[in-house]
């Protein structure tokens, strides 16, 4: 299993380059180094000295892939490309535009995400578990037809609209939490409640609908057959057996979710005011900051193949066949 | 426990609960956000949009950063906080002085110096003695009399995160030469103020000045030193010294009698060096511990928590000077309640607290609930479109006044214009829309007419905002209000009331143009329009949707270049514009202000400047060279208002709107007066915690008998299910 570990890591290093380029291109596609200045430097009385200026002082004076006035390696070394993301693959994030350090602005960020993150991804897995149960339970009948139905309803509706939706009835109508906002204590419950339930609500419709499929898909399989015919109850066939089996695939699911626990839900922390990395990530894209962009982008990427690798693994612990070569 | 104490136990709980959730008695404000022990405490709450810039006074320049550094930060005049039209009074200064003129072989002259004798105004500025900085690690000694925090090695600040984390603090009396440090920092190469440009023109050798600092500056960086730290006090700047411990001098070039305006900005507000030094030291900055995040002030109260991403509060800086409250007002500040403080101390408010909401509806649904004392004051946001036909009415008169709802709730309506501008600008660059052609000239005065800016402050505006007449805002030196100051290529003056021309005056305008029916009489083709935008979204396009049609009323068709922020920015750089849509918000109170956004030496194309219609006019800009220098009285308005018959017959903007603000606070917050110059208001205002504690639990009470019903509802639901698994399971 090591040298597969390892090999992964290997592979995982191409692919963070090549993430590293697209962020670069298509970031300087849309902002020029003269725009993130004139963004930095404010609205008004803006001069194209002071731009020249703090362009020099930040290193967006470089030419951005390849610099024709260097000799060498130089020429490949002295780019905005090479200065601002080299230094990522040891995780050194550098310092913002504004010049905060990046690596402690995250450190802070991620226990607000997570807070937000772990409980919707863990009632939501159980919750969306519990209903696909259920509708395989009663498939065939007008119940199974009817979850299904309002599960399509639900997968239907935008997330914007729950957001909305649940801010209103439960923080405006009912007055049950406050709208939003956010505490570093464990006054924080109080705030973290409305977005998880949000959370878990406006996932179950596709959640459950995804689980069922995945325990029809066996529950029509010979071992669970013979379950029944030994005499065992539907619920100790569903699970016993049924659940246990399904776990590959719905292991490989929660496994594309990890990243999303650190990166942050970008329109539910914007709409409840939680200082995660989703708004984070967000107010990054507004201010054109490249340096939080492409290191939070390299983060997601870095996440999402530690995710990938962790599912892989925990493949083997579900599943004594599969073998990792 | 035996499982039928147990069911007995359960059943309790069961009933328990559904009396709590059927009856409605819940504990009252489960929805609070604060702490419930902060019930009674004198805090004023307020939210912020978007996390300020820089809190830096050298580089902050937006009302985000004003909202925070206004009250820390003390330059040495403000605003009076009451009297309008607004009038400069001393902050921290004696007085307000009045500029001592000088000519060419330095000989003093007589106040009333004719503009062109004069060579240099001087303004030297005392300020009162026993004023303090607020508690701050970068006055500690030790008891030998060292800095206790200004030699840290960056090992040791790694222990530091925040700037409570320094367990010692200082003060120390503020100096006149604060004031002479600050004003050198505004040419620190290393922190890029936006006003460098404009001081380098007026306050004598600040160019040079900034010019020697980048050489150092540039030396130090090839000696591989950071080049963080610049001892200003090293080098001097010949146009600002200090005279004695509580003056200083500042030198103008030539007669530029704004320059007090700019004197109750941040940007001359006073900086101890201790603090310059203290946050330049290797590894504060890795530390995130800078200047632009944690200010150093003499102000009412300093920031003691600082996390933009979720909160700043600012608190009663308990070193703050003596100050009161105004005891004049103008005419019905009285009755208004707002002089019944005078005389007071400040502040009022011990704590403030602003907290992060970028989204408009929670943002405004807790101001419903109390739990924001005021509404559109420090984010100028006002009322939000969603809540707007909740909250305001418009009366039989056209005015505005709250709905009975909120009258009920004892919410108070406060609505003033604000001194800024909405318009559509012409590129005068432009072959087609451009020029200063009859032809050209007649198009513009058409499409003036046409675009009825009264229909986009009703329909998108809610009617706040009034159509402008001209570049100025109202309030500003220079504005009539009424028909005396219509701009009488579009209006006509109709009863006394202002009344837009008829759209035959355009069509008619649009043929002398040599555009009959919207067509070129040349060519015989439509005449095609082109507009830039950076708008986008929903929104934008019904807008853009109504501009379409102001345009079709003439039969002209308008093409939109909808376009991101900085494609627009840059095509409005390069000339490469047609129609486009700017504002301007004053820096202070003089028409100088607005009127050298049509000054021909300030174009966008060229100078970068924030002409950005490339307006050019002779006797427009010598008249505005002579305006600007002029004390306001009867010869200066005769002079703006010729300046203002130049612009309006030329008509290189469509002149838009001002838009109107609408401020609404509770019950409890007492002294709220828009003063849309000030950015230090916190101090004045008062609030009754008592009254706010009450109506925040009359107002809260949660509703709790929906989820009973939810839960009855669900049973129901649940019971086909249940009888279907028992037949199933055969029980």
């Amino acid at each position: 299993m090591i040298a597969y570990i390892v090999r992964r890591i290997l592979y995982a290093i191409p692919i963070l380059i090549g993430v590293n380029l697209l962020t670069f291109t298509l970031f300087f596609f849309v902002n020029s180094p003269d725009d993130i200045a004139r963004l930095q430097l404010g609205v008004k009385r803006v001069t194209p000295e002071a731009i020249e200026k703090w362009k020099v002082a930040h290193g967006y004076d470089k030419p951005l892939l390849y610099n024709n006035d260097e000799i060498g390696s130089a020429r490949l070394t002295d780019t905005i490309f090479f200065k601002h993301s080299v230094r990522l693959f040891l995780f050194d994030f550098g310092r913002a535009d504004d010049g905060r350090d990046i690596s402690y602005d995250i450190s802070k960020r991620v226990w607000p995400s997570l807070a937000i993150a772990l409980p919707t991804l863990l009632m939501g897995v159980l919750v969306n578990i519990t209903f696909a149960m259920l509708l395989a339970f009663f498939r065939g009948m007008y119940l199974d037809t009817w979850g299904v139905v309002l599960c399509v309803i639900m997968m239907s509706i935008s997330t914007l609209f729950y957001i909305i939706g649940g801010q209103y009835v439960t923080g405006k109508l009912l007055r049950l939490v406050p709208i939003s906002g956010y505490d570093t204590s464990w006054q924080a419950i109080k705030f973290v409640i409305l977005p998880v339930i949000i959370g878990v609500v406006s996932g179950v419709g596709a959640g459950t609908r995804l689980y069922r499929t995945f325990f029809l898909e066996e529950i029509n399989k010979d071992y669970v057959r013979t379950g029944r015919a030994k005499g065992l109850s539907e619920l100790r066939v569903l699970f016993r057996h049924v659940l246990k089996n399904a776990m590959i695939p719905i292991l490989t699911q929660v496994g594309a979710l990890i990243p999303l626990l650190f990166i942050g839900s970008l329109i539910m922390e914007s709409f409840f005011g939680i200082p995660g990395l989703g708004s984070y990530t967000i107010d990054a894209i507004r201010h054109q900051d490249f340096s939080i962009v492409r290191a939070m982008v390299f983060l997601g990427a870095v996440l999402y193949i530690a995710g990938y690798l962790l599912t892989d693994i925990s493949y083997t612990l579900v599943d004594p066949r599969v073998r990792l070569n | 426990m035996t499982r039928k104490r147990f069911g007995t136990m359960v059943s309790y709980v069961f009933i328990a609960f559904s009396i709590l959730v059927f009856s409605g008695q819940a504990p009252a404000a489960w929805n609070n956000p604060y702490p419930a022990s902060d019930r009674h405490a004198n805090i004023l709450y307020s939210f912020f949009r978007e996390r300020p810039k820089t809190l830096d006074p050298a580089r902050a320049y937006s009302f985000n950063e004003y909202t925070i550094i206004g009250q820390i930060y003390e330059p040495p005049f403000q605003y009076h906080y009451l009297k309008r039209p607004y009038a400069l009074v001393p902050l921290t200064a004696t007085a307000v002085p009045q500029p001592t003129y000088y000519d060419d072989n330095g000989r003093q002259l007589a106040d009333d110096a004719r503009v062109e004798d004069i060579a240099q105004s001087v303004y030297e500025i005392r300020i009162r003695p026993g004023i303090y900085y607020q508690p701050h690690p970068c006055f500690a000694r030790d008891d030998n009399g060292s800095y206790l925090y200004h030699d840290l090695t960056p090992v040791q600040l790694s222990g530091y995160r925040r700037i409570d984390d320094f367990a010692q603090t200082g003060t120390r009396e503020l100096v006149a030469a604060d004031y002479v440090y600050q004003m050198k920092r505004l040419a620190h190469p290393g922190l890029h103020s936006p006003i460098l440009s404009l001081m380098s023109e007026y306050i004598v050798g600040m160019g040079e000045y900034a010019q020697e600092l980048q050489k150092v500056h540039d030396q130090l960086a090839k000696k591989g030193e950071a080049p963080t730290y610049l001892d200003l006090t090293r080098y001097s700047l010949t146009g600002v010294e200090q005279v004695d411990r509580y003056t200083y001098r500042v030198k103008i070039r030539g007669k530029y009698p704004q320059f007090r305006y700019w004197m109750a900005m941040p940007f001359f507000a006073p900086m101890p060096p201790e603090a310059d030094r203290f946050f330049s030291q290797p590894g504060m900055a890795d530390q995130n511990l800078t200047l632009e995040w944690y200010p150093v002030g003499t102000g009412p109260y300093m920031l003691t928590v600082n996390n933009p991403n979720l909160q700043m509060v600012l608190e009663r800086n308990p070193r703050f000077h003596d100050e009161y409250y105004p005891n004049e007002g103008k005419e019905g500040d009285v009755a208004k309640g707002l002089l019944a403080d005078a005389g007071k101390r400040l502040p009022f408010v011990d704590k403030a607290i602003f907290s992060l909401e970028k989204e408009a509806i929670p943002r405004w649904n807790k101001y419903l609930q109390g739990y924001a004392d005021l509404q559109g004051y420090w984010d100028r946001t006002g009322v939000p479109a969603a809540g707007f036909d909740q909250t305001i009415q418009m009366t039989a008169g056209g005015d505005t006044e709250l709905t009975p709802e909120m009258q009920a709730k004892g919410i108070r309506l406060l609505t003033s214009v604000a001194p800024s501008t909405y318009y559509l600008g012409f590129n005068m660059l432009d072959p087609v829309v451009g020029g200063y052609s009859e032809r050209s000239r007649k198009l513009r005065q058409a499409l003036s007419i046409a675009i009825e800016y009264e229909q986009e402050i009703l329909i998108f505006r809610n009617g706040r905002g009034i159509p402008a007449q001209g570049p100025l805002a109202s309030g500003i030196f220079g504005y009539r209000a009424g028909c005396a100051g219509r701009n009488t290529y579009v209006y006509d003056c109709v009863d006394g009331r202002l009344t837009r021309k008829p759209i035959e005056v355009a069509r008619r305008l649009l043929e002398e143009a040599g555009y009959p029916n919207g067509r070129d009489s040349v060519t015989g083709k439509p005449l095609l329009l082109y507009f830039e935008t950076a708008l986008a979204g929903p929104d934008a396009k019904a807008h853009l949707d109504w501009m379409r049609k102001q345009f079709q009323k003439l039969n002209i068709q308008l093409v939109v270049r909808a376009t991101d922020y900085n494609r627009f920015q840059e095509k409005m750089l390069k000339g490469n514009a047609q129609i486009f849509r700017w504002g301007w918000g004053a820096d202070y109170p003089d028409p100088e202000n607005f009127l050298f956004l049509l000054y021909g030496p300030n174009s966008q194309v060229g100078n970068a400047g924030e002409n950005a219609a490339n307006y050019e006019n002779a006797e427009f800009d010598r008249l505005f060279v002579k305006m600007k220098d002029m004390d306001n009285g009867p010869a200066r308005a005769r002079v703006i208002d010729r300046m203002l018959e130049i612009v309006r017959r030329d008509a290189p903007w469509v002149w838009g709107l001002h838009p109107k603000e609408f401020i609404l606070h509770n019950a409890w917050v007492h002294n709220v007066e828009p003063n849309h110059m000030a950015n230090n208001a916190l101090k004045y205002l008062r609030l009754d915690p008592a009254l706010r504690a009450e109506r925040r639990e009359e107002w809260n009470k949660p509703v709790l008998w929906p989820i009973g019903l939810l839960g009855i509802v669900l049973a129901i639901t649940a019971l086909p299910a249940v009888v279907s698994y028992m037949r199933k399971e055969g029980y």
